[in-house]
Formats: C-alpha cells, structure tokens, sequence
C-alpha cells in the first residue's frame, strides 16, 4: 500500500482512487490535536456544570475553591459582567432569537450540564479536584422533561418570554388543505417519532486561547467548521475588532455537524485567557461531552398522506413537533426547518404542508446532526409509505417508483419554507438510476422470496427506501493559490477540515486544474482564518462544492498568470504556452521549458458564490432477520447507492458512505439520551448511551454513481457527506416491519431496541393484529 | 474525568498487600486490572486513598489443575483463561463464559479477581462461581478463610469480603470430561455486560440428566442458581418438553426490575430463552 499519491501526468486526479494524503501523518503518530498543545505558564480550565435541570441560583460560592492548592481563579457570571449571548448561525428569526443560550448561566439554570463556573488551575487534576469546592445554591423548579408538558406552558423556562414555543416552521407547496384529503380516494395517517440522540466525536472539543496583552490580539486553537463565523462572534462578545481574533484549526477527530459550532466553552476560555493573561486549555472530558455538545433528532411527527388507488401521491400533510432543549443554539432551528422543507423528500407530491413547533425543554440544547432533519424526515415517510403500499396491494418498489421525481421536471421546487422564506429547488438527476441499481446490487427479486419468512427461528424481512441529499449551501469559499520558491503549490482555502479527507480531495483538483502532479501541492491550508480573508468553512455537505469550485476558479487565474509570465519571458503568445509536468513549455519547434520555480511568487485567489443547493440522491436497501423471542435484529445485508455527480475520490468517498451509514444504524437500532423527569440524562457514558462498534455491522456496501452532475458548478459536484446516513433509520425499520409482517408489527418509534420490538410482539400477539 | 488524588502502593505478597490494605481504615483498594475500578475512579464514585496495586504478587497469578478441580489465582486474566488450553477440557463452561467478557482490550487486562470483588450482577464470572459451586478463598489480617459462591455475593457491587481481605483464588470443582453444558448470553452490543445469560450443565446416566445446575445473570441483584429449572431437568431425558419446561420455570423463578435499558417483563422473559437455548446447546438439540 502506497501512502504517496501515484505520480502520474496531471488531469487524472479528480476520479482516482487516491489514498489520503492524511493518512501517513495519523498513521505515524504525528497527527496533531489540540490537546497535543501546550503552551507556556498554561493554566487548566475545568467547568463547573449544573446538576439540577431547572432552577434559580441563589448563589455561588467559589472562595475555598480559590483557596485550594494549585487553583489561580474561578470564573463565575459575575466576573464576566453583562453575560453576552451566542448568537445564531442559522435562522435568525425574531421569535427564536429570544432563546439564545448566554455564555454562563446566570439567574437561571435550564439544563443538567449548562456551565456555572470556571476553575483555572495548574493542572486539569487540580482543577477538577476544586470544582467539588465550589458552592452553588439553587433553588430547584419543576422541570420541563418532555414536549408534553413543554406546550402546556405551565412551568416556564423563559419567564420574560412566557412561551415554551419558540417558533412554528412552515414549509408549503401547493395547498395541502382539506379539500385536497377529503377527496382523495385513500388517506393515512400516522404518529412518528425519533428519540434525542447525537453526534458524538471520537475527539471530544478542546481550546487553547492566549492573550497578546501587548498587541491586544486573542489566539484560540482548537477552532474548527466554521472559524470565520466562531471569529466574528468571539469579537463582538470580546469587544476586539476581528482582526484582533486568530482561530487556527488543527486535526480533528471528527465533527458531523457538532463540533466546531460556538458554544459557551468558545467563549469561557478565551476570556479566561485575557482575564489572568496566561494561556488557557481546556479539553472536554467524554462525560461532560455528552451533555455539553449538542444533541440532536429528538422529534415526533404527525403525518399523514392522500394518493390515488394506484398509489401516486396527491398531498401530503404534518405537524412535527421537536424538541430542542433548553436555548437555541448556533444552528438550533435547521433541523426543525429541514423537516419542514424535505418530509417529502425525492417524490412528487403536489400538495405538501409542514409545520415543525420548536418547543423548549430542560434538556441540552440540540444543534445540526449530520443529516439534521433528513435522517428524522425520511424514517416517518418510509415507513408511512410501506404501510399505504401495503393497504392499497401495491408493490413496496412500485409505489416508489411511480412517485419518484422524474429527470423531466427538474429543476424541481421542494415546499418553500414560509417564515424564513427559503426556497430550494432539486437542481437535477433521475432518481430511478439508483434505485434500479440499488435493487440490482441487492438482489431484490431473489431476495423478495425470503422477505416476511420464518427461517431457523427468525423472521426475514428485505426494505428499500429513496432519499435526497442537499449539500453544497452557499453562500460562497475563498481559495487562495501560490507558486513557492521550489516550485510547488500551496493551496489556501477558507473550508475545513472535520476529518473528512479535504487535503487529499482539494490536493486532486488543485493538481488536475493546474495540470501539475499531485505532489506539487505540496501544501493545502485550511481552516485557519490565517490563510484567506474570509473562509465559510465546512457544513451540510459543501466543502467539494464550494471549495473545490473555487479552487477552480483559482486554479484557472493562477494559469493565466502562469502563461502570460512565461511569454513574456519566450516572447510568445500567451495561448501558445501550456502547462505540463509542472513546467511552462513554449511553442514549437523550441518547446522551451521553464521550470514552475521560476515563477515564485504569483499568486492567484479564487472564489464560488453560489445561492443554490446541490441535490444528491440515492436509495437503500436493508436485509434483516428478527429473533422475535429476544428482539433483537442482525442486519444480514445492507447496500447504499448514491449520485453525487461528480466523484473526486472515490476511496474518500467511500468512507464517508460506510462510516455514515454506521453511524444511521447507532441511532436506528442503539443510540439513546435518556432522561428522567427531573431532567437528569441517564444515559451520560458510554456503558449507556450504546454507539455502533466495527463488529455490530460488518455488511454494508456502497456504491457511488456520478451519472448527472450539477448544472449549478463547473465540477458538476453535489454534495456527499451525509446521503449515507439520511435513509438508514427508515429503510431498517421497513425491514423489520416487513420481517414481522406475519405477526403485524409496525414499528413507529425509534430506536428499534430489542425490548422494544420484544414487546411490540407481545403486543400485537396479545391483540391479534397478526394477519 | 480525572482521577482523584490516592496514594499508590506495588506489594510482591499477599501479606503485605493486606497490611497496607489494613493499615488505611477501610480507605485502601486493592488494584487489579483497573478495569472497573478505574472508571470509578474517573467518575470519582470511588475515592480510595490508597491504591494497592497487585501487579506483582506473583502467588495470585496461577491457574493450577488438579483431581480436585481448577484454581484460578485472583490475577489470573481474561486473557490467560482463554488461551490456556488445559481449560478448554479441564472446564469449557468457563472458557464459553469468558469468551462473552468485554472487549479485547479489557481482556488482556481485567482478572478472575477483580470481578468477583466488583460483583457485577450482569458479570460472567460470579455467575459461573455460583452455577458451579466455586469456593473463594480470601485472606485478611485475621487470616485465611474459604466463602462459598452462594454466599458471597450479597448485592449489587456488594460482597462478603472484609476491607482488609484480597481475594486469592477462586476453586472450581472437577469437571467430568462427560458433563454437558451451554451458555448462552444476549447483550446489546458484543462484549456489553449481559441483559441476561443462562449458564447449563449435567451429567448423564443412561440417558436420563441428573445433577443440573442452572445458573443467571443480569436479572436480579446477584447471580442466581435457579432451582426451579434444574428440578425440571433432573432425572429426564431431554426432549422439547423438557426444555419447554425449564424454560418456563427459569422465567417463572424471577423478578427483575425495571430499568432504562429493559423492563423487568422482558428481562423475565429472556433469561427463559437464555435456559432454552443453553439446554438445548448441551442436549445438542437445534431450534425448532
Ligand atoms: C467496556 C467494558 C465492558 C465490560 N464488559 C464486561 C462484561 O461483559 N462482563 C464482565 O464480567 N465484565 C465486564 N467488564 C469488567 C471487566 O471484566 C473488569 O475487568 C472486571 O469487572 C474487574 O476486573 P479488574 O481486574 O479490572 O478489577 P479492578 O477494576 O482493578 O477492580 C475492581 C474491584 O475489585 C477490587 N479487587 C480487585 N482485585 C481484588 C482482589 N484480588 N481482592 C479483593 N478485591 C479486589 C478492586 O478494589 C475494585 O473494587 C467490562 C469492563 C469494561 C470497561
């Protein structure tokens, strides 16, 4: 296995199946992450955490925490003077931004976990051990624990507000009314929900701040996804210009949407840092991870569908209900706006209404979940669609097919999102390629005999669902690129990287549009608002997009620049020169040679704007058996097909399928907070909150089409890192339903534990709903 | 998650380990393979001040086979059982048992010992001592002494053992090369602590099962012999009424609780088909 991409004449990168070029770095043990950091005189910062759910702080008493050994200082919100709020990154409207999260609790607290005080110490040790100094007296209040008692608004968590409802997210196309249900010739309706799970890094957070007291200027390691964003925000709440801020990325372990957003803790360290004027680290520790990081998915859905006797859709209708937690953070709304634009997901229904009711509970706060929204959306309508599929007798693939999205009415305009005003339109493809191919790889009809049979004890049961992926979200990335004084080429770009394979992928196309080996990019900086003025970082499927498209504008102005120097030096036409192993060679006879070190120093910077999204699709099929008498589920079979339009890697690609579809499975079958209804999560290690480990589901396989790339970029590119996750839940659960059918199971509630399904078996045998 | 402050000790003897242990008021633990009582320590639910770490007490670190049966030394580590390959006829219930324990890490690491002291009530190891009568040999400032399985689990991480006493070996009665045996478990994931698990085993005598012994995990505060069941099993040949049989008292002889993982109805249930499935493991008998 060679670590080193393959040297090869350049256009060639972009397709190949190149190994990361990350990889020789983690491998050898030189992959740096922030807690590999350390800076001088450093002081340890530990975070003192509410342990009650809701209550009023009566007071704080940090003074034999102060007067312990090796503790510095303990911050509290009365050291920070007027506590600022994080602002939101997404879907700002007025009503939610009521319920912005502050930087330290004060006055109030909403959520086991919410940050109270900071220690600062000589070691993490020391700093921990003075956290059970601290004295904090709060008189507890009734907690809100669920969306029940949430729309009652009888306990109120935002007195001054005096709603529990931040907002209610409406997303329309067509007129779902009445009229349209009432006359439809079948109607069904069902109750859905997903439980609250969430991204959960294999890195958990960290950050390294040090105050230039001289110079006034903030460093903050540790930064990741969105640091141009995280800088502005960190500016205005520090009252320093954005110059004055330096974020710099380093590896990370991981992000899926979680990490990298602003949270309290962004705030908290850096300030610490200026306060004491030492250097400061803190690195979240696994338990407060698991309360401190965003949540996710934690939804119900009332929904219901109208079609005709053939089963083509006429109008779909929801009320979905998510629950949030306690503030609205960053990114808080997208996924209760997702539902509402995508329930429907790749099919065409005239008639669509969704409204999604924000409510706010004494729970941690929930952000974007790689696939926020979609992952949810596409469980309730799967499984809505096998059960009217099975009532009207028509065939599970049958009823997809005839509603999918044909190629022919693209661009196709998905129910516009009404408060926010947010319009998305599926920018192209034929979504029955892959479905087709995802049955072929599957062996459907082969398999269709076992599906529903009783075999060796357990019951079979085969499902396929369709998907649509949005990615590439604007609004634009910046892309710088340099010829050094060896002649290689370093690439500058605003997107980061969150694990995923972006110096690999970037380093393709660097290579491929300035027709140089791959090893010329001998440099690909990213996520640092060091290196490009302005950087929109890497979220909802966008860093190919956005940044790999820049780099293509780049890529072309550096070549102009490139070829109209090495004219002027061969007293030629520019057009004459061409670009070739990394040399400017002349036109012939001579076909003088000039190697790229000649041209040290220019520079190009490119950009891409873009205000559309890119849609990829694809579709899923799962193959289980069901141990009816312990519940438990071994997935027997599960292939992923998707086209992404254009595909840079292959092998990266790959990955992200395979370990996207993982992670689906974790939260259709295992992952699961718990609370009580005191508000305290029962389920905050890793003994109890289950993730999928490498042995629970060897057999998935993924295969990536590139067959309509997107109109709306030069590469044709759409987005391709969360399309693996988004159909899983819905897909398995129609696998069991279908494995169960005999026994009339219907699973309408994530996870599909085994006691779970245990006692939806005893249920339905008590009751003989068995057909 | 950091540790709290202790301090450390390394002992080469047993006697020295209980001296230190004695010597700190019942604030002193032993430290075996830190499996469990690391990540208590992390999550401060423990807070000893003294470590006694047993590393180096070579006398615990022995599995030794004799006509009376197996001794395993308390240090003795997951990882040493499944290897051994005496074990694997001198006592394949506990290797079939072992192989259920944690991950692959935890069990190069974690011991016989540890597990005992730690009396999970989900754990293999103090299911397999009660199901097969195992004896615990300790030692305190007070001496040597020997508890039987039975009575020395007393609760959920609760035991029969002093705070000056370290466990020294655990005793396997002999094992008839005849006997026959199943263990089956079911967790969620592979290597979780069981949700719940049936050990099985007799002896035969013209065709008719005598001397069973039938023992759970995970569904009660300790690990159970479930009488019931055995006196299903006893004096027949086993058939599928047998085992329908046993099933039904397996399930019958408990009550678990509740809790966030499963109710008590299902864990009832399933330690029934952990019965059946093991029964029928040993009977050689497939699922119908
Ligand atoms: C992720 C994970 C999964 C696990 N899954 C399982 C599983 O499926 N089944 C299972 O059985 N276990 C499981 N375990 C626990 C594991 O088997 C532990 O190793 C075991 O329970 C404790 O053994 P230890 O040697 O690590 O003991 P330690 O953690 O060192 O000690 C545990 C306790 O025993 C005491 N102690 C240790 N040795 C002695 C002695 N000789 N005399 C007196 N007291 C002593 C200690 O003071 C402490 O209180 C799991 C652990 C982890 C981390």
């Amino acid at each position: 296995m060679s670590m080193t991409a393959p040297k090869r004449a350049s256009n060639l990168f972009v397709g190949s199946p190149i190994e990361r070029l990350e990889d020789l770095r983690f491998l050898t043990g030189r992959g740096q992450y922030v807690d590999d950091l350390a800076a001088e005189n450093m002081l340890h910062a530990a975070i003192l955490r509410s342990s009650v759910a809701h209550g009023r702080i009566r007071g704080v008493d940090s003074s034999a925490a102060r007067a312990r050994p090796g503790v510095h200082a303990v911050i509290t919100a009365a050291d920070i003077g007027k506590v600022p709020t994080i602002p939101l990154r997404h879907d700002p409207t007025p009503a939610i931004r009521r319920f912005e999260q502050p930087v330290i609790a004060h006055g109030k607290v909403r959520y086991v976990g919410e940050p109270i005080a900071v220690v600062l110490a000589e070691s993490a040790a020391l700093a921990e051990d003075a956290l059970e100094a601290i004295a904090v007296d709060i008189e507890a209040l009734p907690v809100v624990a669920d969306r029940e008692l949430a729309r009652k608004n009888e306990i109120i968590l935002f007195e001054t507000v005096g709603t529990n409802v931040p907002d209610t997210i409406t997303a329309v196309r067509g007129k779902a009314d009445d009229a349209a249900f009432n006359s439809a010739p079948y109607r069904r309706r069902e109750h859905f929900s997903v439980q609250r799970h969430a991204a959960v890094p294999m890195e958990p957070r960290g950050l390294l701040a040090e105050w230039d007291a001289q110079k006034e200027r903030i460093t903050v390691r540790g930064a990741c996804k969105v640091p141009f964003t995280n800088r502005r925000a960190l500016a205005q709440m520090m009252n320093l210009p954005e110059a004055s801020v330096r974020m710099v990325e380093y590896d990370v372990g991981g992000g899926f949407g979680a990490r990298g957003e602003f949270y309290p803790e962004d705030f908290l360290i850096p300030f610490a840092a200026r306060l004491l004027g030492r250097p400061v680290k803190w690195t979240e520790d696994r338990r407060e991870n698991l309360t401190a990081l965003n949540h996710a998915r934690d939804m119900e859905c009332d929904l219901e569908i109208a079609c005709a006797r053939d089963g083509t859709l006429i109008a779909l209708r929801a009320h979905a209900c998510t629950d949030i937690g306690a503030y609205v953070r960053t990114n808080g709304a997208t996924a209760s706006r997702n539902i509402a634009q995508v329930l429907a997901g790749p099919y065409r229904i005239p008639h669509v209404r969704v409204d999604v009711s924000l409510v706010i509970t004494n729970k941690t706060p929930v952000g974007t979940y790689r696939g926020p929204g979609r992952f949810e959306s596409d469980f309730c309508r799967e499984r809505l669609f096998d059960m009217a599929a099975a009532d009207l007798g028509i065939d599970r693939v049958e009823f997809r097919r005839r509603n999918l999205i044909r190629e022919a009415d693209m661009p196709y305009a998905l129910p516009k999102v009404q408060v926010l005003d947010i319009a998305s339109e599926c920018d192209s493809g034929d979504y029955q390629i892959t479905l087709d191919r995802c049955l072929a790889e599957f062996k459907w009809a082969e398999r269709a005999k076992l599906d529903g049979e009783l075999i060796g004890g357990r019951h079979h049961g085969i499902a396929v669902g369709c998907y649509l992926e949005g990615g590439g979200t604007g609004p634009r990335e910046n892309v710088r690129l340099a010829v050094e004084a060896d002649g290689s080429i370093s690439l500058f770009v605003g997107s980061s990287s969150v694990g995923q394979g972006v110096e690999t992928v970037f380093a393709q196309i660097a290579a491929d549009a300035l027709e140089v080996p791959m090893e010329r990019i001998n440099r690909v900086l990213h996520g640092s608002t060091d290196y490009v003025a302005q950087g929109y970082g890497s979220f909802s499927s966008r860093s190919i997009v956005m940044g790999g498209n820049a780099i293509m504008d780049a890529a072309q102005k550096l070549r102009t620049l490139i070829r109209e120097a090495a004219a002027k030096r061969l007293q030629c036409q520019a057009n004459d020169i061409v670009i070739d192993r990394g040399m400017a060679v002349g036109p012939a006879p001579a076909r003088a040679a000039i190697a790229l070190k000649e041209f040290a120093g220019l520079c190009a910077d490119g950009t891409f704007a873009s205000d559309k999204r890119t849609y990829s699709y694809g579709a899923h099929a799962a193959y289980v058996a069901v141990d009816a008498k312990t519940g438990h589920v071994e997935l027997i079979d599960y292939v992923a097909v998707e086209d992404v339009g254009r595909i840079v890697n292959p092998l990266t690609l790959h990955g992200q399928c395979i370990g996207a579809v993982v992670q689906g499975l974790g939260g259709a079958f295992l992952e699961h907070f718990i609370y009580d209804e005191n508000g305290q999560l029962l389920t905050g290690s890793f003994a109890d909150y289950l993730m999928p480990t490498a042995s629970d589901f060897p057999q998935i396989r993924a295969v990536a089409l590139e067959d309509k790339p997107s109109p709306l970029n030069p590469m044709g590119a759409k987005g391709a890192g969360e399309g693996g996750i988004i159909p899983v839940g819905g897909v398995v659960a129609n696998a069991v339903a279908a494995a169960l059918g005999s026994l009339g199971v219907e699973p309408r509630d994530l996870p599909l534990s085994p006691p779970r399904l245990w006692q939806m078996i005893q249920a339905a045998r008590a009751t003989g709903a068995a057909r | 998650m950091k540790l709290p402050p202790f301090d450390y000790a390394c002992p080469t003897s047993v006697a020295e380990a209980v001296a230190l242990l004695a010597s700190h008021d019942g604030e002193a633990k032993p430290l075996a393979g830190g499996q469990s009582l690391v990540p208590m320590l992390a999550f401060r639910v423990a807070l000893p001040s003294l470590l006694v770490d047993l590393r180096k007490v070579a006398e615990l670190r022995r599995i030794t086979i004799t006509n009376e049966g197996i001794a395993l030394g308390a240090m003795v580590r997951w990882r040493e059982i499944l290897d051994d390959a005496r074990l694997r006829t001198a006592h394949p219930l506990l290797v079939a048992a072992v192989a259920h324990v944690a991950h692959y890490q935890i069990r190069n690491r974690g011991t016989v010992g540890g597990s005992m002291a730690h009396a999970d009530p989900a754990a293999e190891m103090p299911g397999i001592a009660v199901t097969c009568e195992a004896k615990i040999a300790v030692t305190g400032m007070a001496g040597a002494r020997v508890i039987a399985a039975a009575d020395f689990f007393q609760g959920p991480l609760m035991t029969a053992l002093r705070s000056d006493e370290i466990i020294t070996e655990i005793r396997l009665p002999l094992w008839p090369a005849k006997r026959r045996f199943g263990f089956q478990e079911f967790a969620r994931r592979r290597g979780d602590f069981a949700m719940a698990a049936a050990a099985v085993f007799y002896d035969e005598d013209g065709g008719k099962a005598h001397n069973a012994h039938v023992g759970a995990i995970g569904v009660a505060d300790r690990p159970l012999r479930l009488q019931a069941a055995e006196d299903a099993i006893n004096g027949n040949s086993i058939d599928e009424a047998v085992i329908a049989k046993a099933e039904a008292a397996a399930s019958a002889s408990v009550d678990p609780a509740d809790d966030i993982h499963a109710s008590g109805a299902y864990r009832k249930a399933l330690v029934g088909v952990m019965v059946e499935r093991a029964l029928r493991d040993a009977a050689g008998l497939k699922t119908t």
